[in-house]
Parts: structure tokens; C-alpha cells; sequence
């Protein structure tokens, strides 16, 4: 028998999925127009890790296997762990993070809808903990490349470790503008003159800014589809805005300015793709904005003062743990109960 | 333009309600039978007054209102009872219920009627005649309206009339707007004088702009009266939301609106309140519109009583119908089957097939995306809901405030998950009622059990306290008594020894007790199958 209702709005979690990935779209095309083509292979390699562990798991879990690849979520981790570490690295590195991310982080927890992490920055973090130096080497944007590699030394370089005799790894990666940043302020150079250097661009890093702009786009996308709702993106990047603008304020030799902040790492991923993961974040506006604060100011202690070169995955990852007790303080007052709980 | 109030969250589900307006409300045949349950409304059942072979007029009372909440049965047209004996209902139980069967002689006989006049009635008259009329809320609540019409502790200022209609493919009320905008009107007149209201609004969805120029005419004379085109968004006609969008007051879960000095009716309900209080006619027909999997949707007058398949059939059922659902697609239910008939809270037929609607894809888990809380027109939390049902930490639901969910059916809709979160709260309502029943009647054997412990003590002490008073009395008479102390504390132990003696399941019971016990646990059986039957209503 059915029970009411009986009609339903055309909307499924693969269709949302879907349209994530989609609003991925304009991101990749900046990655591929500034760093080349090497970035879909990566894409491709964690999508194929993605699907096969999943439904491994699924198939161990005793779970229908079907249903649950079709809600292409899988798929969507996969992108956004592919978005999220350097393209240009040994094979493994990408298909060791997804599998980790789908295995342990969650198919482990439950699957779908039961993750406490969010996957694909829980891949970022275990890659960055054991392989920290392939998780520096960024491609260099084709601007500023001295010496290129071509598409098949890049391909040889991945899958087989070699590379041409008179190149180190050097000539064509180079260490994100977030990190060289970090590492210069040490040497004692002054911002200004640190932003000098060709690897910065107008707001952040050159490239890497364009693609950071390509989120920005996406995001839009999904916010004006209303696949995501303003608030996580804009607590988010409000307050990473505000905290840098506070500091720069105060210290301009020292601190960034905050639009470099906001263009550079995974702060646009993060924002619109990261956060807005529905299943690691709170479900009540309040919470929202409480969680993103939280994981601005994280990302931005981390950035400045810690130890990783962004901060934006240990960030989501630490409000991921305070999410049930968020939605526990948060919980709006129901209809007509509101007067009388003031 | 009246300042509309805003409620949070609604839907826009496809209204499907242009297929069912395209002609007026048609009176269909008179069926072969009329099947006619005796409890069709909110409060107990009403007493068959008839027995089989017994003929009846058309408008003849059958069912007595029992004391209290509770209203009338009429027979829906002149003939010869047939059977008064359990049937299948058009209920969401799907459990049979006393019905009377009743054979139409064809003549629609009436019983004698009278014309009144509404004004100069005495109030308590008024509400006297709707109980015995059998009048209830049209809308789908099947209240009994003479309650409805009870003030409560403040003075009610506004009425609602309720023509907002905002579930998908219905149009009874509609066209019953549209057809008999006058009587509406004049109901609205009866229910403002009972209550003493200031002013009645009428909230009509504006995809209705018939219906809302026909009762804009209609009320053109009254100052009080207000026809007030409310934004269409489904559960907008929600008593609870249509006064909201109103008033801007907001009737939490189980407070009365009379308390909140306001009072919502709907239109179909002030139409059959002014037909029963101006000309004596009891409530034996309703608009139902019949729709879906059909030939020719239409609204049709249909008497209480009428098997739904030849309702179904005179609107031209086509054969792939796999089902019919009572009211509508968001909040109606599936009939037990075609067999049963057409009740007071019948307002709409719909023929399902599974072109019209297919089965919901498999269920996957909760992604938490919120959707559902957006549109959650009660603010409540649904997937929170879903998870406290869902692992049955019903306490837990109670605390996120499930009493508070109207089963509008909005959070499931949108769901992308297409989890039937709406179902995981009837079950969840259902199990916390059935444990609120079980807790009550351990209580009750709680209670029992301690009474009689007490009883049992209270006699322990009473001959203790006599022998006590006897020693007492000897030790007086002896002369060398030992002083006052002692001798209470001599009686203090001879009444512990008594207790601690006295074993704690006394298991020989007089006659006399066992039948109390005996008494006590047939009031307990009684008390216990009313809860059950009125948590089902
Ligand atoms: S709409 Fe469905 S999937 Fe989304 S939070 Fe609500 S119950 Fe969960
Ligand atoms: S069915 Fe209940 S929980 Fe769902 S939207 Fe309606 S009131 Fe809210």
C-alpha cells in the first residue's frame, strides 16, 4: 500500500550530485586553460578509484550496489579530492587519497549520509600527513613554465616516475603562492615586496586565482539553483575576509590582504563545495553560520600561524566534529512556540 | 489591501485542479445502496437509533449524538434499512466500523422540515440544532462544529472561513464558492453571531479568481466580512497556516485557536451550517470532487453513504485504476478498497494509476541537505524527526517537537532521498500513543495495587493500634506501671512486629475485595480500549 504523499518533486540525490559536479565545470576549465590537460587524467584516475571502492564496499557492506553508485556521490568526492591535491604527482597519490576517503571515511561510517568527515578533506589530510612533499610539488601556470614537459613526459612522469635527464621537478612545479608566502614572511620579506614575485597575480596567485574564480562561479550556480543555500559560502568567506582584514589592517607589512586569502588555496572550493557538503555540515541557519565562522577563523590560524600550507581541510575537519553539538544549540524555535520559550 | 502574514517553508506542487472545474457540480443517480458509517467524526460514535427492516425518510436522525463530543447520523435519503453491522470504512485504519445499510425507495421522502431564521434564533439553540444535524468540519477534520462554536476563555475577535483549497487536483470548495457563494456567506453570518466575532475573513488561494469574485459579491453588504485572496502555496490552507497568513497569529500545537481569539471554519461547513440552520437540512450530502484516472472529473452532490466505485463510475472510471485515494495527493489515503462509501470527511476521489502516480523510487539514506526543513511550514526539523523515528528514540521525537508535525506531507514531497519521512511520524505518533496507553494502564495497575497495600496496611494498623490500646488499657490497671516512655515505645515495637510480620501479597482476599479488584479491572479494559480507539481516529 502507499501512503500519502503520493506525488514527489522530480529531484534525486543524483541529480544533485550531478549538479555539483557540474558547477565543477568552470573550475576545470580554468585548471585546464592554466595548468593543461594533466588534470583530467587525475580526475579521471579518482573517479575510476572512487566507483571501484565504493562499490567494493558496498558489495562487502552487503549493501544493493546499484542504487547507490547511481547517487553519483562517489563520483563527486573523487572530483573534489582530484581539485584539491596537486595534479601533476605519481598516480598513486590520487588513488590512495580516494580510496582512503571512500573506504575509511565512508563507506566504514555507514555510506551515504552517515559520514561524520567530510571524505574528500579527510583525504587531503592523510596525504598531506604522509606524503608531504608530493602534496607541495603544484604545477607551475603555463605563464611562468621555463621548461615544459609536454602532456606525454607529464603522463611518464606520473605513471612511470621518470623524467627527462636534464629536468628536475622544479622546472615546472612550484610551491603554491599560500606557502611561498609563509616561507618568505620567515626569510623576513616584507608583503609587499613578496607580492612582487611573478607567481602572484591580481588577488592571489596567477592561475590559481582564475580557478579560484571558477569555484566562485560554480558556487553561484549552486546558489542560484538552490542546491546550496548563501549561508555556509558566505559566513565563510565573510569572516576569512573580516579575520584577514583585521589583521592586515594592523599589520599590512606582515598579513595579507584578505582578498589574497580568499582567492588562494582551497578557500572557493572550500566555501561553495567543502563546507556545503549537506551530510558533515549543520542543518539549521544558525548552526550554518556558526559552523562556517568557525572554519574560517580554523583556516585562517592555521594559514598564518600553523604549521600546513593551507588550512582550509584540518579547518573543515575540526568543525566537522562540533556539528552535532551546533545543531543541538541551534534549534529554531517551531511555529507558535515562539513568544513562549523567550 | 489587508497586510498578509508569511508562513515559513511550502511547497508548489502541480495543482492538477483546472481538469475537475470545467462543469458545474453535477447530482448524480441515486446508488443502489447507501452505506452509512455511525462514527464519521472527531469524538465518540453516534448511537444507531434504527434496526434493520426499519424504513426511514431522507433527513431522518438514525445515529443519537452520544454525550459530549459527538454528532448526528442521518439517512441520506428515504427507504428500508437493511443491515446494521460492521463494514470497512473509508478511514486510514482500514478497519471496519458499524455502518448502516440503507436501500433507496427511490422517493426522497423527507422527514418534516422547517424554515427558521438564523437571526433571531437563540444561540444555544443554534449549536443544539447543528449537533443534531450531524454538522462537522467539511475540510477533511470532520470536528463536530456546535464544539467549534464554544467560545473559550477569550473573547474570539476574528473567523477564518476557509476557502483556501491548497491541496493539489481538489476543487469541491471551489465550485462550491463559485455555485453557492450566498449560503457560504450566510453560514458565515450564523457562525460570527454564535461566537460574537468581530469580523470573518475568507481566505481563498488566488488561483481561484472565480471563486474569490463570486464571494467578493456575495459579501459585498457586510462590513465584517472580508473575501481575502491569500498567495497559493501548498499547506496554505492549513487551518493552522491560513490564519497565520490572516492574522499573523500563530496557533502552536495544542493550544486552541479560541484561546488565540480566533476561530477557523471551513467554507463547506459554513454552507452546510446556514442549510441547517435556515431549513432543518441535516448534513446528508457534500461536494466531493472525483478526479485522477477518470473520464470526465467533475464535482458531483454526493449523499453520505455512496459506494465510491459507483461514484467513480458516473464520473466515467477508467479500467487501469488500481486504487482510489480520499482527498488529495499530499495528505489524502489510500482506500481499503472501492467498496466502501462516501463519508463526511470525503472531500475528494481520485482515481490513482501508475501513469498518474508511479511508486517512489527505492529510499536512500538522509543526506541531511535540509531540503525538507526548508519547507517544513510547522519550523520543525523533519530529518531530525526521521532519525528519532527512524531508531525509535521516540522520547527524543517528542523533545523535537513531533506533536507539532500537521502531516502535510511538504518535507516528503521535496525529499531527494525519497524517504517517506511523513510515515516514519504517523508510526512514531502511533507507537508514543499506544506506549502513553500502556503507561496508563500500568499506572492504573500501579495505583490499583498500591490502594490495596494501603488497605491492607490500614487494617494491619487498626488491630494493631487496638491491641496496642488493650495492653495500654492493662498495663493502666496494673498498679506498678513502668512510665510513659516506656510503654510507647513497648507499643511503637509491638506495632513494627506486627508489620514486619505481615506478609506483603496477601493472597486470601475477601469476596468483597476481589470484586473491586475485579471492578477496577474492567473499568481499566474499558478505559484502555477507548484510548486505543480514539488514538485511531
Ligand atoms: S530532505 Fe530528505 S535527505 Fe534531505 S535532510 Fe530531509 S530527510 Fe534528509
Ligand atoms: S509533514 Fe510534518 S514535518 Fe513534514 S513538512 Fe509537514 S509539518 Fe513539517
Amino acid at each position: 500500500m502507499f501512503y500519502s504523499p503520493f506525488i514527489r518533486k522530480p529531484i534525486s540525490v543524483s541529480q544533485i550530485m550531478l549538479r555539483v559536479m557540474l558547477a565543477l565545470i568552470p573550475a576545470i576549465g580554468a585548471y585546464l586553460y592554466y595548468f593543461g590537460p594533466i588534470i583530467l587524467v587525475s580526475l579521471t584516475l579518482a573517479s575510476i578509484t572512487a566507483v571501484a571502492t565504493e562499490a567494493a564496499m558496498l558489495k562487502l557492506r552487503n549493501r544493493p550496489v546499484a542504487p547507490f553508485l547511481q547517487d553519483n556521490s562517489a563520483l563527486l568526492t573523487a572530483w573534489l579530492i582530484a581539485l584539491s591535491i596537486p595534479a601533476l604527482a605519481p598516480w598513486w597519490l590520487v588513488v590512495v587519497g580516494t580510496a582512503f576517503a571512500i573506504v575509511i571515511a565512508k563507506q566504514l561510517y555507514g555510506g551515504l549520509g552517515n559520514n561524520p568527515f567530510n571524505p574528500a578533506m579527510i583525504a587531503y589530510a592523510v596525504l598531506i600527513i604522509s606524503f608531504p612533499t608530493h602534496m607541495t610539488h603544484w604545477l607551475t601556470p603555463a605563464m611562468l613554465i621555463h621548461a615544459d614537459l609536454g602532456f606525454a613526459g607529464q603522463l611518464a612522469y606520473m605513471f612511470g616516475n621518470v623524467l627527462p635527464q636534464n629536468m628536475t621537478l622544479d622546472a615546472f612545479t612550484m610551491a603554491t603562492p599560500l606557502d611561498t608566502l609563509k616561507t618568505q614572511l620567515h626569510l623576513g620579506t616584507a608583503i609587499s615586496s613578496i607580492f612582487g614575485q611573478p607567481i602572484f597575480g591580481g588577488l592571489a596567485g596567477q592561475g590559481s586565482e582564475m580557478v579560484a574564480v571558477g569555484f566562485l562561479v560554480g558556487g553561484v550556480y549552486l546558489w542560484a539553483t538552490r542546491i546550496i543555500t548563501w549561508h555556509l559560502p558566505v559566513a565563510y568567506l565573510g569572516s576569512l575576509f573580516v579575520i584577514a582584514g583585521i589583521f592586515h589592517l594592523i599589520d599590512p607589512a606582515h598579513y595579507a590582504p584578505p582578498l589574497f586569502h580568499l582567492f588562494s588555496g582551497a578557500a572557493m572550493l572550500g566555501a561553495f563545495f567543502i563546507l556545503t557538503d549537506p551530510v558533515t555540515s549543520p542543518t539549521t541557519h544558525k548552526g550554518k553560520l556558526i559552523f562556517a565562522a568557525g572554519a574560517a577563523l580554523l583556516t585562517y590560524l592555521i594559514r598564518v600561524f600553523g604549521g600546513f600550507p593551507d588550512g582550509m581541510a584540518f579547518a573543515t575537519l575540526l568543525m566537522n566534529i562540533c556539528v552535532p553539538l551546533i545543531d543541538l544549540y541551534t534549534q529554531p524555535k517551531v511555529f507558535g512556540k515562539k513568544e513562549q520559550a523567550r | 489591501m489587508t497586510q498578509l502574514y508569511h508562513f515559513h517553508g511550502g511547497v508548489h506542487p502541480p495543482t492538477h485542479k483546472a481538469l475537475s472545474v470545467r462543469s458545474p457540480i453535477a447530482t448524480p443517480p441515486l446508488p443502489s445502496k447507501l452505506v452509512i458509517p455511525f462514527h464519521q467524526h472527531v469524538g465518540s460514535m453516534a448511537k444507531p437509533l434504527v434496526q434493520a427492516g426499519d424504513y426511514v425518510f431522507k433527513g431522518q436522525l438514525i445515529g443519537m449524538p452520544e454525550d459530549g463530543l459527538s454528532s448526528a447520523i442521518h439517512a441520506s435519503t428515504s427507504g428500508t434499512i437493511a443491515e446494521i453491522g460492521m463494514q470497512v470504512v473509508a478511514h486510514a485504519s482500514g478497519l471496519p466500523d458499524l455502518c448502516a445499510t440503507l436501500i433507496p425507495d427511490g422517493k426522497e421522502a423527507w422527514v418534516v422540515r422547517e424554515q427558521r431564521n438564523p437571526i433571531t434564533l437563540p444561540i444555544d439553540e443554534i449549536r443544539h440544532i447543528l449537533r443534531l444535524a450531524g454538522i462537522v468540519g467539511l475540510g477533511g477534520a470532520v470536528f463536530p462544529s456546535d464544539a467549534k462554536l464554544r467560545g473559550g476563555k477569550h473573547h474570539v475577535r476574528t473567523i477564518v472561513l476557509n476557502g483556501a483549497e491548497c491541496e493539489p487536483y481538489i476543487t469541491c470548495d471551489d465550485m462550491l464558492m463559485r455555485q453557492r457563494a450566498r449560503d457560504i456567506v450566510r453560514g458565515g453570518d450564523i457562525i460570527r453571531r454564535v461566537l460574537g466575532a468581530d469580523e470573518v475573513l475568507i481566505g481563498i488561494e488566488d488561483n481561484k479568481p472565480q471563486a474569490i469574485a463570486m464571494m467578493q459579491e456575495a459579501c459585498v453588504d457586510r462590513s465584517s466580512m472580508r473575501v481575502i485572496a491569500v498567495p497559493t502555496l501548498y499547506p496554505g490552507g492549513g487551518a493552522k497556516q491560513l490564519i497565520r497568513v490572516l492574522t499573523g497569529i500563530e496557533v502552536a500545537a495544542g493550544v486552541r485557536s479560541t484561546d488565540k481569539g480566533v476561530q477557523c471554519f471551513n467554507v463547506a461547513t459554513a454552507y452546510s451550517i446556514y442549510r441547517a440552520v435556515a431549513f432543518s437540512e441535516p448534513l446528508l450530502s457534500r461536494i466531493v470532487t472525483v478526479t485522477g484516472n477518470v473520464h470526465k472529473p467533475q464535482n458531483f452532490e454526493v449523499l453520505i453513504g455512496t459506494p465510491v466505485d459507483e461514484l467513480v463510475a458516473w464520473a466515467g472510471g477508467k479500467p487501469d485504476t488500481t486504487h482510489h485515494i480520499m482527498g488529495g495527493p499530499m495528505m489524502g489515503v489510500p482506500l481499503p478498497n472501492d467498496q466502501v462509501s462516501v463519508v463526511k470527511a470525503c472531500n475528494c476521489i481520485i482515481a490513482a494509476s501508475d501513469a498518474l502516480f508511479p511508486p517512489a523510487p527505492p529510499a536512500m539514506p538522509c543526506i541531511r541537505c535540509t531540503r525538507c526543513a526548508e519547507v517544513c511550514p510547522q519550523e520543525l526539523q523533519p530529518q531530525d524527526l526521521y532519525w528519532f523515528a527512524k531508531s525509535k528514540n521516540f522520547g527524543k521525537a517528542q523533545e523535537f517537537h513531533l506533536f507539532d508535525c500537521i502531516e502535510c506531507g511538504a518535507c516528503s514531497y521535496v525529499c531527494p532521498s525519497h524517504i517517506p519521512l511523513v510515515q516514519y511520524y504517523r508510526f512514531a505518533k502511533s507507537e508514543i500513543w499506544a506506549r502513553d496507553n500502556d503507561k496508563k494502564a500500568a499506572d492504573q495497575a500501579r495505583e490499583r495495587h498500591e490502594f490495596r497495600e494501603y488497605r491492607i496496611e490500614r487494617e494491619k494498623q487498626e488491630k494493631a493500634d487496638k491491641l496496642a490500646a488493650k495492653e495500654k488499657a492493662a498495663l493502666a490497671a496494673k498498679p506498678a506501671a513502668s512510665d510513659d516512655a516506656q510503654q510507647k515505645i513497648q507499643a511503637a515495637l509491638a506495632v513494627a512486629k506486627q508489620q514486619a510480620v505481615t506478609p506483603k501479597n496477601v493472597s486470601d482476599l475477601t469476596p468483597q475485595q476481589q470484586a473491586e479488584i475485579a471492578d477496577i479491572e474492567a473499568r481499566r479494559a474499558n478505559n484502555q480500549a477507548r484510548a486505543q480507539s480514539d488514538a485511531g481516529t
